[in-house]
C-alpha cells in the first residue's frame, strides 16, 4: 500500500466534494471534437498551474523560489500577441515566446547562481519589473489575434482531449521522464539537500542553478501561451497574476519541501489540479470565487502544521513505539 | 560616512536629481501644491511601508499587507454603512482585529519555525478572502465624518494642501523612526534582523519581538487600510492589489537591507517619495504610460539589491585593512 | 608582569564528576574542572576531547547527567546562557556572538539599554559604555559606530567587555585568538592579564601551544572525554603536555609499523611552492603511486587548509602543481575530481553527507557528477554498487534504500568513502577519516587504508591519532604554525618523532 500517497486522497475526497455538490460532474460528453464537462474543466483550467508548477518543483528541490512566473507569462502572452499581430508565422512566434520565457529564467538564475542572491529576492525584481515590461510590449492594451494556430493551443482539441491539458500532459511525463531517467532529478535533490557537499561531490552547482531557472522560465512562458490562446488575447494586467502563488501552494501539496530536496513533479501536478478542484468545487457551491482564497489559506495553515517539527514531536510521542531508525554501536558520535 | 548611510545617500541623491530633472523638464512640479498631493497621494502607501520597514529589518517579509488593506476598507464600509456604527468606533474595531491577524502571523512564524513568506501568503489569503465573503461589490462610505475629514487640510503658501491623511504618514514616519532608533524594540528588531543566533545568546525576547513585528505591520496595514478609505470613501474587495510588491519596493529603495539588519525609517520615505515622483512624473508628461513605473520601479530594485550586495561585501572586507586597536595608551599590569 | 594574585582564596568555581552522554554515546565521563580566582586557566584537548561539552555545560546549553558545579560554594545548574551570566560565568565565541550591524554601544547594553521616557538614552549609554571599556584600553573608541567596522580584535575585547560586565567571576574564552594577528593577540593577552589582576578566574581555549605557554597558569586536559590531568604550567614542559593531549607515553613505542618497505610508485603528482597567504605557507609535496602521505600537527595548524588547497576547493596564491608530467590547474573540485582525486571531508555533516538521500544515492553521486548527467547508470547498476561497497566495506545499514542520516558516524564515513571509491580514484585525501567512530569501525577503516595502498592508491591522510599515523604513513609531514616544519621519512616515522616536531619552540628546528 506504499503507492497510496496522502495527495491521491486528497484528490479523490476534492472530486467526491464536488460531485456531493454537482451530480453531474462526472458527467462527460463530447462536442465538436472535444470532451466537455466539469471533470474536464477542472483538468483544463488546472493546466497553466501544472506547467507553472512542473518548473517550480524542480526550483524548489533546490531550495529555491521562483515568484517572477507570473509576470514571466504575461511577458511571454505578450510577446507572442504582439508578433502574431504583426503577421509572424506561428513558429517564429512560439519559439520567440518560449525563448523570452527562457531568457528571463536565465536572468533569475544568473542573480541567485553567479551574484548569490536569495532566490525570494532575486526573482522579485522580475515579479515587479516583468508585468511592466509586458504592459510595453502591448502598450497597454489586451492585444487580440485570431490566428486560428495560435487559438488551438488554447481551446483546440488532439483525439478530443482539450490542448491545455494535453500540453500539460506531455511536459509533465516528459519532465518526469528527463529528471528520472537521467541523473539530473538526483542531482537537482542532491543540491536542495546539501550544495556544499554537491560540489564536494563534483556537481557542476551553478550550472545546475541556472538550468533549473531556466526551465521553470520555460515552463512559465507555456503556461503564458496557453493563457493568450485561451483568451485570443494577451492581457499584461492580469495574465498569470498571482498564479505564482498558486504555483508554490502546488508543489507544497504536491510534498516537496520548501527547504529543498526530494520533489515529485506529477504530484506537484496533482495538486494543481487539488487546488483547481477546490475552484470549481467552490464556484459550484455558489459562494464567491474568492472564497476559494480562504479554503487555500487554510490549506497553507494545515500543510504548515502537519510539517512542522513541534506537531512532529507531538504525532510520535503520541504513537505507541517509537519509530525503528539505526541505533548507533556504543561509543560513536551520531553526529 | 559610516557605510550603512550609503544605500540612503544613493537613494535621496537620486531622488533629488530625478526632481530636479522633473522641475527642470515642468517647472510646474516645482510647487506645493504638488509636494502636498505628493504626501496625500502615497499616503497609504507611505504608512503601511512603515510597518514592512520593521518586517524586512527583522529579516522576514509581509505579503499579507494589501489584503489587509482590502479587507479594512470592506469592514469599515459595512461598520458604517449597514450598522451605523460611528466611524471612531470602527476605525478602532478594524485596528484591534489586523493587529491580532498579525500577532497570530507572528506567533506562526516564530513557534512553527517557517518562513515568514509562506505564514503571510496564507494570511493574505485568509484577508483577501474574507474581504470577498463581506462583499464582492464596492461600497461607497457616505457619512459625514468623512467629508468633514476629507475637508479639512492645512492651506501651504502657494496653494498646496496638507491634508489629513497626509499629516497622518508624516506622523507615522515619525513615531516609526523613534520606534526603530531610539527604542529597545526597535534594536531587537535590528538585533533579530542581523544575526537571529546572535540576537538570542544576547538576551533578545525572540518570541515577544517576533509577535509585536507582525502585529505592527498588520496594524499599519490597517491603518493604511483607514487611510484608503478616508481617501477614495469606498471599500472594495479587489482594492490594494499588489502594494504588498509596491511596499516591498518602497523599503528596498529606501536603502533597507532586504536581508536584514541594517536600515533606516527615513530611507523608506524617500523610497515611497521616488515612487510618487515617478507616477507624477508620467501624469505630467501625459505622453507615457503608466507601465513605466513598474519598470523604473523593477530596474532601482535591481541597482539596489546588487548595490547592497557589494556593500556587504565590502563591509566583510574592510575591517581587514582598518588600523586595529592603539594600545600605546594601554597601561601594563604592574 | 608575572606577579600576580596567588590563588590561595579558595576555588570560584568547581565542577565535579560531570557526566554527559548523548543517546549512547558518553561524551564525558567524570571530568573535574577547578577555577580558582585570578588564574587563567587551559582547557585543551583534541577535537572530540569533550572541551566544548563541558563549556556547553557551564554556560547552560547543555544540562549535566550527572556530576556537581559549584559556584563560591553554592551547588547550581545553569539553565541557560542569560542564567549562567547571573551566575557569573560569561563566554566569549571564537566567531565573537555579537551583532555587527548594532553600534558597539548597543551591543554591551541590548536588553538593558538605559531609558528615559521609555526612549532609549543614548548619551548616558554611550557615556556607560566608554566607562566600560575604558580599562581595555578602547576608551577612544567611537561607541556610537557600527560594531562591524572594528577588527575582529576589537570586536572580541568589546565581548570580553560585556561579558565581564554581566557576569563577573568566570570568564570562558572559546578560541579568542583563531583569527587574529600575532598584533592583535598580544592585545587581547594584556586584557586578560589585567583581569587576571583583578581576580577573575579565566578559562582559555586554545590550539597553540605557545600561548598556552604565554599566558596560562593551569593547565588541564581532556581526551576522548576523560580528564587526563590538571597541572600548574610551570610542572609542564612542552613535551609533556603534547603528551598529555596525544595520550602517549614516550616510553613504549607501541605502534606497529606496517608499512615498512613498501616500493615507491611511479611520481603521481608535485605541488611545488604550492601555499595560501593566511591559510597555508607554501609548501613541496611529491606523491607516488601506493604511498600513503599522513599529516600530522595539532588542530589549527593548517592541515584542512592544506587538504583543500589540494583538491581545488581553495585556490593557491602561490606555486604550481602537475600531475602525470603535465601541468594543472586545480580551481574547484572538478578539476581535481577529473584527475583521479577523491577527498573525504573533516566535517562529515556540512560537507560530506546528502542527509536525506539514501546510502545508494549518496554511494554513486561522484561518480555520476564524472559520468554527466546525460549519462545516468541503471538503477541495477547502482544497486550493484551500493551493495558491493556494503559488503566490501562492512557498511552497516538495513537496507541501501536507507537515508544516509539514520546512518551511524562510522557508517557515514564509510559510505563517504564508498562515494570516491566507486569513482575508482589515483589519489584520495582523507581529513580525519577516523573521527568519532567507534573501536572496530576504526580498525577497518585502518585496514582498508593499507588494502587500497597496496592497490597502487596514493593517500593522503591527515589525523589527530599519531599511532594511526604511524600504523600506515610512508611519509609523515608535521604542521605548526600554519607551515609544513618537517617531513619524516621511512624509519624517522614514530609517534615520538612527530611528537618532538610538534612540541619544537618556535623557530628550533625539529630534529
Amino acid at each position: 500500500m506504499k503507492w497510496i500517497k496522502p495527495q491521491y486522497i486528497a484528490f479523490l475526497i476534492v472530486l467526491l466534494l464536488n460531485f456531493a455538490l454537482f451530480r453531474g460532474f462526472f458527467t462527460i460528453s463530447i462536442q465538436d471534437g472535444r470532451l466537455f464537462g466539469s471533470l474536464i474543466d477542472v483538468f483544463n483550467r488546472g493546466a497553466p498551474v501544472a506547467i507553472l508548477a512542473v518548473g517550480m518543483t524542480a526550483v524548489i528541490a533546490t531550495k529555491g523560489v521562483d515568484l517572477s512566473v507570473g509576470a514571466v507569462m504575461a511577458v511571454a502572452g505578450a510577446v507572442a500577441a504582439s508578433l502574431i499581430q504583426s503577421g509572424q508565422p506561428l513558429g517564429i512566434v512560439i519559439l520567440a515566446a518560449l525563448g523570452i520565457g527562457l531568457l528571463c529564467g536565465l536572468w533569475n538564475g544568473f542573480l541567485v547562481a553567479v551574484l548569490d542572491l536569495q532566490p525570494i529576492i532575486a526573482t522579485l525584481i522580475l515579479m515587479v519589473a516583468g508585468r511592466g515590461i509586458a504592459q510595453l510590449m502591448t502598450e497597454g492594451r489586451i492585444v487580440t489575434f485570431n490566428d486560428p494556430g495560435l487559438i488551438y493551443i488554447g481551446s483546440g482539441a488532439l483525439l478530443t482531449i482539450p490542448m491545455p491539458v494535453v500540453i500539460a500532459g506531455v511536459l509533465m511525463v516528459v519532465a518526469t521522464l528527463i529528471m528520472r531517467r537521467t541523473a539530473l532529478g538526483l542531482f537537482i535533490e542532491s543540491i536542495g539537500v546539501n550544495r556544499s557537499a554537491s560540489t564536494y561531490a563534483g556537481l557542476r552547482s551553478k550550472t545546475l542553478l541556472i538550468g533549473v531557472y531556466a526551465f521553470c522560465g520555460l515552463c512559465a512562458s507555456i503556461a503564458g501561451l496557453i493563457a493568450a490562446a485561451d483568451i485570443r488575447g494577451a492581457d499584461a494586467n492580469n495574465a498569470g497574476l498571482w498564479l505564482e502563488l498558486d504555483a508554490i501552494l502546488a508543489v507544497v501539496i504536491g510534498g516537496t519541501s520548501l527547504l529543498g530536496g526530494r520533489f515529485s513533479i506529477p504530484l506537484s501536478v496533482l495538486g494543481a489540479l487539488i487546488i483547481q478542484g477546490m475552484n470549481t468545487g467552490i464556484l459550484l457551491s455558489g459562494f464567491p470565487s474568492e472564497f476559494n482564497l480562504i479554503v487555500k489559506a487554510f490549506v497553507v495553515i494545515v500543510i504548515l502544521m502537519v510539517q512542522s517539527p513541534i506537531v512532529g514531536n507531538i504525532l510520535t510521542f503520541m504513537r505507541p513505539t517509537p519509530a525503528p531508525t539505526a541505533v548507533p554501536a556504543p561509543g560513536e558520535k551520531t553526529s | 560616512m559610516s557605510p550603512r548611510l550609503w544605500p540612503l545617500a544613493a537613494t535621496l541623491s537620486i531622488f533629488l536629481i530625478a526632481y530636479a530633472v522633473c522641475v527642470w523638464q515642468f517647472p510646474n512640479m516645482w510647487s506645493t501644491r504638488v509636494l502636498g498631493n505628493f504626501l496625500t497621494d502615497n499616503a497609504f502607501l507611505g504608512i503601511v511601508a512603515v510597518g514592512m520597514t520593521f518586517v524586512i529589518l527583522s529579516g522576514g517579509i509581509d505579503l499579507s499587507v494589501g489584503s489587509v488593506i482590502a479587507f479594512t476598507g470592506v469592514l469599515l464600509a459595512i461598520l458604517i454603512t449597514r450598522y451605523n456604527v460611528h466611524p471612531l468606533i470602527a476605525f478602532t474595531l478594524a485596528l484591534a482585529l489586523a493587529a491580532a491577524f498579525g500577532a497570530l502571523m507572528g506567533a506562526m512564524i516564530h513557534y512553527m519555525n517557517v518562513p515568514s513568506f509562506i505564514v503571510t501568503l496564507a494570511g493574505m489569503f485568509l484577508a483577501r478572502g474574507a474581504a470577498s465573503v463581506l462583499t464582492r461589490d464596492s461600497i461607497p462610505i457616505n457619512h459625514e465624518f468623512y467629508s468633514t475629514v476629507t475637508s479639512l487640510s492645512y492651506r501651504l503658501p502657494g496653494g498646496g494642501r496638507l491634508s489629513v491623511i497626509g499629516l497622518i504618514m508624516v506622523a507615522v514616519f515619525v513615531v516609526g523612526t523613534i520606534l526603530a532608533h531610539r527604542t529597545r524594540f526597535g534594536s531587537y528588531v535590528f538585533a533579530l534582523g542581523g544575526n537571529a543566533t546572535s540576537a538570542n545568546l544576547l538576551g533578545v525576547p525572540a518570541a515577544r519581538t517576533t509577535i509585536l513585528i507582525y502585529a505592527l505591520s498588520s496594524f499599519l496595514a490597517g491603518l493604511s487600510g483607514i487611510v484608503f478609505s478616508l481617501y477614495t470613501s469606498a471599500g472594495y474587495p479587489l482594492a490594494a492589489v499588489g502594494v504588498e510588491l509596491d511596499t516591498i519596493a518602497a523599503v528596498v529603495i529606501g536603502g533597507t537591507l532586504l536581508s536584514g539588519g541594517s536600515g533606516f525609517i527615513i530611507g523608506t520615505f524617500v523610497g515611497v517619495m521616488i515612487q510618487g515622483l515617478i507616477q507624477t512624473y508620467i501624469v505630467f508628461d501625459g505622453t507615457l504610460s503608466s507601465w513605466w513605473t513598474k519598470i523604473v520601479i523593477g530596474g532601482l530594485l535591481f541597482v539596489f539589491i546588487v548595490l547592497q550586495r557589494l556593500l556587504v561585501y565590502a563591509s566583510k572586507r574592510r575591517w581587514r585593512k582598518t588600523p586595529a586597536i592603539q594600545i600605546g595608551n594601554m597601561p601594563e599590569v604592574a | 608582569m608575572q606577579e600576580q594574585i596567588m590563588p590561595t582564596a579558595s576555588p570560584v568555581l568547581t565542577a565535579d564528576s560531570i557526566t554527559k552522554s548523548f543517546l549512547t554515546t558518553r561524551v564525558l565521563d567524570r571530568v573535574g574542572l577547578t577555577l580558582m580566582p585570578g588564574e587563567v586557566h587551559a582547557l585543551l584537548g583534541e577535537n572530540g576531547a569533550g572541551k566544548s561539552t563541558l563549556i556547553k555545560i557551564l554556560t547552560g546549553a547543555y544540562t549535566h547527567d550527572s556530576g556537581t558545579i559549584r559556584i563560591d560554594g553554592v551547588d547550581v545548574t545553569p539553565r541557560d546562557t542569560a542564567h549562567a551570566q547571573e551566575l557569573g560565568i560569561g563566554t566569549v565565541y571564537q566567531e565573537v556572538n555579537l551583532l555587527p550591524n548594532l553600534t558597539v554601544a548597543e551591543n554591551l547594553f541590548i536588553g538593558r539599554q538605559p531609558t528615559r521616557f521609555g526612549l532609549v538614552d543614548r548619551r548616558r549609554m554611550e557615556r556607560d559604555a566608554r566607562r566600560i571599556l575604558e580599562p581595555y584600553g578602547l576608551e577612544k573608541l567611537d561607541v556610537s559606530a557600527d560594531l562591524g567596522s572594528y577588527s575582529v580584535a576589537v570586536q572580541q575585547i568589546v565581548a570580553i567587555a560585556r561579558a565581564v560586565d554581566l557576569s563577573g567571576k568566570v570568564l570562558i574564552l572559546d578560541e579568542p585568538t583563531a583569527s587574529l594577528d600575532a598584533r592583535e593577540v598580544d592585545v587581547l593577552f594584556t586584557v586578560v592579564r589585567r583581569l587576571r589582576a583583578k581576580g577573575l578566574a579565566i578559562v582559555f581555549i586554545t590550539h597553540f601551544m605557545d600561548q598556552v605557554f604565554a599566558l596560562a597558569d593551569r593547565v588541564t586536559v581532556l581526551r576522548n572525554g576523560k580528564l587526563v590531568g590538571s597541572k600548574p604550567i610551570g610542572d609542564l614542559t612542552r613535551m609533556e603536555l603534547v603528551t598529555m593531549m596525544l595520550g602517549h607515553a614516550l616510553e613504549h613505542e607501541s605502534a606497529m609499523r606496517i608499512v615498512k618497505d613498501r616500493p615507491r610508485g611511479e611520481r603521481l603528482a608535485t605541488f611545488q611552492g604550492y601555499g595560501l597567504a593566511g591559510k597555508i605557507a607554501p609548501f613541496d609535496l611529491n606523491v607516488h603511486s601506493g604511498e600513503v602521505v599522513g599529516v600530522a600537527g595539532l588542530l589549527g595548524s593548517g592541515r584542512t587548509e592544506m587538504a583543500r588547497l589540494l583538491f581545488g576547493i581553495d585556490s593557491p596564491d602561490s606555486g604550481s602543481a602537475t600531475v602525470d608530467g603535465r601541468s594543472v590547474h586545480l580551481r574547484q573540485a572538478r578539476d581535481a575530481i577529473a584527475l583521479g582525486f577523491g577527498f573525504c571531508p573533516e566535517d562529515r555533516k556540512t560537507d560530506g553527507i546528502l542527509g536525506d538521500l539514501t546510502v545508494r544515492e549518496n554511494i554513486m553521486l561522484a561518480l555520476q557528477a564524472r559520468r554527466g548527467w546525460a549519462k545516468p547508470l541503471s538503477f541495477k547498476e547502482q544497486a550493484d554498487l551500493a551493495d558491493k561497497f556494503v559488503k566490501a566495506l562492512d557498511i552497516r545499514t538495513a537496507s541501501v534504500e536507507q537515508p544516509i542520516k539514520l546512518l551511524s558516524g562510522g557508517n557515514q564515513q564509510k559510505v563517504i568513502l564508498a562515494r570516491w571509491l566507486a569513482t575508482e580514484p589515483r589519489f584520495l585525501i582523507l581529513d580525519e577519516p577516523t573521527r568519532g567512530i567507534d573501536v572496530g569501525a576504526h580498525a577497518e577503516i585502518i585496514r582498508m587504508i593499507n588494502r587500497l595502498c597496496d592497490e597502487g592508491l596514493s593517500l593522503f591522510v591527515i589525523s589527530s591519532e599519531l599511532e594511526e599515523i604511524v600504523a600506515y604513513s610512508s611519509r609523515v609531514l608535521v604542521l605548526r604554525d600554519r607551515q609544513v616544519v618537517r617531513e619524516l621519512t621511512q624509519e624517522d616515522v614514530s609517534t615520538a618523532s612527530i611528537m618532538k616536531a610538534i612540541a619544537a619552540e618556535p623557530g628550533e628546528v625539529a630534529a
